[in-house]
């Protein structure tokens, strides 16, 4: 079956063990989660999780099913197919020296990254933008050698007024659902 | 007022109705049971391991309708649950798991017998709670009760911190319930509505198989109008047994790995399934591939989830089985369909369900016909898994929902006793038989002892053969007859129930079929007939696993006589 990336973003209460029960019900079914970013929402008392999974549409489709009916999930879409802003933080640590330091600048301005910190032998760089962006530094920094990435994994927003907010009720969501 | 966690929970339990609970004490219970004799309103039944406790909740709700409750202290007690949790949430059962739990400055410390039990149990429940603190039990029972039993029901569990049951706090408890995640759906959406009426207005060959959505919604009234209305013939999962008069003219028995023949044969046939509260389990489906290949298909559950889970459907209508029935029995045309249900009958006499009644030794399948003889057909009958599970289904026909109690999901030897148990508490006036066998029963055996002790009268029918009889029968057909680990030198059951107190027979030969069966039910109290069965004897027809529906296996011929029978008593 063909397997295909999915964004799932979830509106879920602040309780004990939610993500817990998110997750086991991707493990159980051997998803393996590539990222998942959690924080709070708008509203108080209600967290969004953005799941990012490999797999195909019906068997998404299965989990996401079966995570609606979580009691302490309030909201779930997958919102692969919208049209959708998606975005990632990522900080590198990169090796640099008085002879690489400002080529590795350069690259960083290009990215509109921002140099967080610098070190007698190493710079960390901010980046933020979506997963392709983010690759394309990496890949021009890793001549430099990289000592350390940190990416806190996609979170996503559909665009334009209708999306994934905590305050839309769960059944008008769940029917356009595709 | 103020009152103590172990005081909020008594008054909780009797606030959602419940009088009665199967459980048993360990340390960290001691709190609440200490407090238990001021709330006389609630039955304790203390079962002997905690897994009876479980299953005896299982039963009761089964048999009643109702949340059944079962209490377990930390650590093994908890761990005992487990099963009995499990089963409850494959068979979509509602019933309140209650765990005891070290105090809380001990939590996540390994204290003694302290285990992750919502951890442990996240999977097998509909949700879960640790109670940390007494001013949230109340709202924490009301949740979970409104939980277990409504949508989709299932197992919820609380786990309850010994300190926390001593703690005091204000008691109210709460009217309302709020769970902005939690959405049942109710009636079907119109447009699909009136496409499924369509379809079955339409369908030359139209098969309803029901399940035990059906009874859960208490909509047997409702499918015996649409049936009888649209004349469809009706096939059940074994789950919805009951479901659906067996002896109406429309039954035709139970579809899949041991259903009839001819109701596998209608669906491999069918131009249009309509299923209702069921989920395509694979013993219902056989190889899916092969499954009711000519068939639109019309999926009428509550849980959006089994929509389109196992086989694609055509159209999928999410409510709740009762309300939807409603609906569609306002769309639906009156027929005849007489071609169709003449051809299922040709098939009847072609496949009948065999009962071979001469020339071979005691007959299982012949011992439940006496049973369902001797007792019209209206004993609550419960079994636990195996080869009398089966024999069971296929041969006392049941008539009315809730009657027919038996583990499917996930096949638990050892449920039959404690789930007797808990239907003959749930239903005093009912006559409760246990069918099981002699590998199933030693499971759950000690539970003897729970019926002699609170007064239960379950009867209880052992199909002893001496073998784990249904991987015998694997090993028979598909392992070239290489009994391993399946021979069972079994005890002397009489002797075993008389020294639990309970009188018994031995019965060996037909002629003493019938007045074992009398005696059992002129005692007053438990009583125990030890049926030493044809020990080879097998279940068919039988669906060879992996393979179509239609590629059932049948009885080798033999002495026949067909099912149902001509007369019903």
């Amino acid at each position: 079956m063909a397997t295909n990336k999915h964004t799932i973003v979830a509106i879920v209460q602040d309780r004990p063990g939610v993500l817990n029960r998110m997750v086991s019900l991707f493990r159980r079914r051997g998803f393996n989660i590539e990222s998942i970013a959690v924080g709070h929402s708008e509203e108080p008392h209600l967290s969004r999780v953005t799941i990012v999974v490999n797999g195909s549409n019906a068997m998404v489709e299965q989990v996401r099913k079966q995570l609606d009916k979580l009691v302490d999930l309030v909201r779930v879409s997958d919102i692969t197919g919208d049209k959708i802003t998606t975005r990632e933080l990522a900080m590198v640590k990169v090796k640099a020296n008085s002879a690489t330091r400002s080529e590795i600048i350069e690259i960083a301005d290009i990215f509109r990254a921002n140099i967080v910190d610098v070190a007698s032998d190493t710079l960390t760089i901010e980046i933020t933008g979506d997963e392709d962006k983010i690759n394309s530094m990496l890949q021009l920094l890793r001549g430099f050698g990289i000592r350390e990435i940190a990416r806190t994994g996609r979170i996503a927003m559909v665009r334009g007024t209708i999306g994934a907010s905590a305050a839309q009720p769960k059944a008008a969501r769940s029917r356009s659902k595709k | 007022m103020k009152k103590t966690g172990a005081q909020i929970i008594c008054e909780s339990l009797i606030a959602e109705g419940v009088d009665v609970m199967f459980g048993f004490p360990g340390g960290v219970l001691l709190p609440f049971y200490d407090t238990l004799p001021q709330y006389p309103q609630i039955r304790h039944i203390l079962t002997r391991h905690e897994q009876g406790a479980a299953h005896a909740a299982d039963g009761y709700a089964r048999a009643t309708g109702r949340v059944g409750v079962c209490m377990a202290t930390s650590g093994p007690g908890a761990t005992n649950l487990v099963t009995g949790i499990a089963n409850a949430y494959l068979d979509s059962v509602p019933i309140v798991a209650l765990t005891g739990q070290v105090a809380r400055p001990f939590i996540g410390k390994d204290a003694f017998q302290e285990i992750d039990i919502t951890g442990i149990t996240l999977p097998i429940t509909k949700h879960s709670y640790v109670a940390m603190d007494a001013g949230s039990l109340a709202g924490i029972f009301k949740e979970a009760f409104y939980l277990a039993r409504t949508g989709r029901p299932g197992p919820v569990l609380i786990d309850l911190p010994k300190d926390v049951m001593q703690e005091e706090a204000e008691y109210k408890y709460p009217e309302k319930i709020d769970i902005p995640g939690y959405k049942i759906p109710t009636r079907g959406h119109p447009t699909q509505l009136k496409n499924a009426a369509k379809l079955i207005n339409e369908s030359k060959n139209p098969v309803i198989v029901a399940g035990r959505g059906v009874i859960i919604s208490g909509a047997s009234d409702e499918l015996k109008q649409f049936a009888e209305t649209a004349q469809i013939p009706v096939i059940t999962t074994l789950l919805g047994i009951g479901c659906f008069p067996e002896d109406h003219v429309l039954s035709y028995g139970m579809a899949g790995m041991h259903g009839s023949g001819f109701a596998n044969k209608a669906l491999d046939s069918t131009d249009l399934l309509i299923a209702i509260g069921m989920r395509f389990d694979d013993r219902v489906t056989g190889n899916i591939n092969g499954f009711a290949p000519h068939a639109k298909v019309i999926h009428i559950d509550l849980d959006p989830a089994e929509i389109g889970k196992n086989v694609s459907v055509t159209v999928p209508i999410v409510g709740d089985v009762k309300a939807v029935l409603q609906a569609l029995q306002k769309l639906i045309e009156t027929k005849e369909h007489v071609d169709w249900i003449q051809q299922i009958e040709e098939w009847r006499k072609q496949h009948p369900m065999m009962d071979v009644y001469d020339g071979a030794g005691l007959l299982p399948q012949y011992i439940i016909d006496q049973l369902y003889e001797a007792t019209h057909g209206e004993s609550i009958t419960v079994t636990g898994v195996g080869q009398h599970q089966m024999w069971a289904a296929q041969h006392y026909l049941h008539r009315e929902p809730g009657h027919f109690i038996s583990s499917g999901g996930l096949g638990t030897m050892g449920f039959g006793l404690p789930a007797a148990m808990g239907a003959k508490v749930g239903c005093p006036d009912k006559t409760v038989w246990l069918i099981d066998g002699d590998g199933s029963l030693q499971m759950t055996i000690q539970e003897l002892g729970t019926l002699v002790q609170d007064k239960i009268a379950v009867k209880i029918a052992v199909m002893n053969n001496g073998y784990l009889g249904m991987v015998r029968q694997w090993q028979d057909l598909f392992y070239e007859k290489r009994y391993v680990a399946t021979p069972l030198s079994g005890p002397d059951f009489v002797k075993v129930a008389e020294a639990y107190g309970i009188p018994g027979v031995r019965v060996t030969s037909r002629e003493d079929v019938l007045g074992a069966i009398q005696k059992a039910m002129d005692y007053d109290g438990p009583f125990l007939i030890d049926f030493m069965i044809e020990p080879e004897e097998n279940v068919f027809p039988m669906v060879p696993p992996g393979a179509a529906n239609i590629e059932f296996i049948e009885q080798p011929k033999k002495e026949v006589s067909t099912w149902p029978r001509t007369s019903t008593p």
